[in-house]
């Protein structure tokens, strides 16, 4: 049983080319968390500001970002992208260009509760001591919010991790991609492969994410009072 | 825009989304049904049953629905169980879902006060009453946020079932690119996916304002 198992991974450069996979789903999970903070920070700013129009844009952009599945997105900007405006992108970067629209919405809603949870007067008392809006933001409000958005961000990177697999569709080969390649060749010798290269990717996804999990709840829970 | 590609393939589309429906209905059903099992195991405390659904809560919620499926569908075979898509299909959304739903109820129930139900008892409510009259409405109130967003949840995720060779939405779009690239096909499939999630999303969105309104929850 277990021969059948190591044999899979001693095969060639099957280990490797997971742990390849398995780097292709981090990059892309890298990426899109750091550009959503880059976008989604701002951006909560401007919807839990009271400028008339632009919070409501920020929330219908939310709205339909939360209703359409991922998958169809990554879809849809893969096959229709390169027509409409003539560009050719590459599966990781659509990819990582979803994955960055979708984290960029969370990211802003997380952004705007924290920031609606802290006192109007913080804000005023800032402007009051002649900060501009830029600088509130910056050293009054944002040192005040980080403690209440980590747990929240640290979700959400579980969260794309665990959507990355969604690239196969669009042929990229992440770990779960490699892993069916592997299965289709070593299937016909050794009939357990299914198994044993699934559940290790079952098992890789677990190892990674669960300890991120922990981390956000424990912060929720130390940050709390 | 061609609207006789339009009404050609709209039956297609129709057919898919009502597969994508009954499978999510069943898939959130039985999730319901292992979550509610799971939460209560764990407001009661059960021994030995807790550790048991805190370990499946964890293994369901740190691990992704198509890597699941794949395991399900193409690695069970070869340990002698054979099941069909549709199986794989709900099996594998309920797995997912019951780890989600349990956590939401689980924080519906610990919102209960102990106070609460401790007056429900000294007033001569059996168990039953209790639950009924003390414990759901209030749990439910706290809970439905966090319902709402799973349901969602579980919703977007069956757009993967066409890797277990469903004819889903995103099966029927992807075999349309097969006669060549059309803009409609991509609309119809944006267009299917908002009949189906939309209402859900509207309709949980009416219910959670009507109870906050009903001074419930926060």
């Amino acid at each position: 049983m277990l021969d059948s198992a190591l044999s899979i991974f001693r095969t060639g450069r099957n280990l490797a080319r997971l742990m390849e996979g398995l780097g292709i789903t981090l990059q892309i999970s890298a990426a899109a968390v750091g550009l959503s903070l880059l976008l989604g920070i701002p951006a909560g700013l401007l919807m839990a500001g009271r400028r008339p129009l632009i919070p409501k844009l920020l929330r219908l952009y939310l709205e339909i970002i939360r209703v359409m599945p991922i998958l169809v997105l990554l879809f849809l900007f893969y096959y229709s992208l390169s027509r409409f405006l003539n560009i050719n992108l590459s599966a990781m970067t659509v990819s990582v260009l979803v994955f960055t629209l979708w984290g960029t919405a969370e990211m802003s809603d997380l952004v705007r509760g924290a920031v609606s949870s802290l006192p109007r007067h913080q804000w005023e008392s800032g402007r009051a001591l002649g900060l501009n809006e830029m600088q509130v933001s910056l050293y009054v409000v944002f040192p005040q919010i980080v403690r209440r958005l980590l747990p929240g961000i640290i979700n959400l990177t579980t969260r794309m991790i665990k959507t990355t697999p969604f690239v196969f569709f669009i042929n990229l080969p992440d770990l779960l991609k490699v892993g069916q390649q592997i299965v289709e060749v070593s299937g016909i010798r050794n009939p357990l492969s299914s198994v044993w290269v699934y559940g290790f990717i079952f098992a890789v996804y677990f190892a990674i994410c669960y300890p991120i999990s922990l981390l956000s709840r424990y912060l929720e829970l130390r940050w709390q009072s | 825009m061609d609207f006789e590609f339009i009404t050609a393939r709209a039956p297609l589309f129709g057919q898919a989304a009502r597969l994508t429906v009954t499978l999510a209905f069943w898939g959130i059903i039985f999730s319901s049904a292992v979550g509610l099992v799971c939460a209560v195991i764990r407001f009661y405390r059960v021994p030995l049953l807790r550790q048991a659904a805190a370990g499946y809560i964890e293994l369901a919620r740190n691990t992704p629905l198509i890597v699941q499926l794949f395991f399900l569908y193409f690695g069970l075979p070869r340990l002698g169980v054979v099941w069909d898509g549709e199986t794989c299909a709900i099996a594998g959304l309920t797995f997912l879902g019951g780890g989600y739903l349990a956590e939401a109820f689980r924080g519906g129930l610990s919102a209960v006060g102990r106070g609460q139900i401790e007056a429900g008892l000294s007033i001569g409510l059996n168990r039953f009453q209790l639950l009924r009259y003390v414990i759901i409405p209030q749990a439910l109130a706290v809970a439905l946020p966090a319902i709402s967003a799973a349901v969602i949840f579980l919703m977007k995720e069956t757009s993967v079932f066409s890797i277990v060779a469903l004819p889903d939405l995103m099966y029927v779009a992807k075999d349309l690119l097969k006669e060549g690239y059309s803009g409609e096909s991509n609309l119809m499939l944006v267009a299917s996916y908002l009949v189906v999630i939309l209402p859900v999303s509207l309709a949980f969105g009416y219910w959670e304002r009507r109870l906050r309104f009903a001074g419930f929850g926060s």
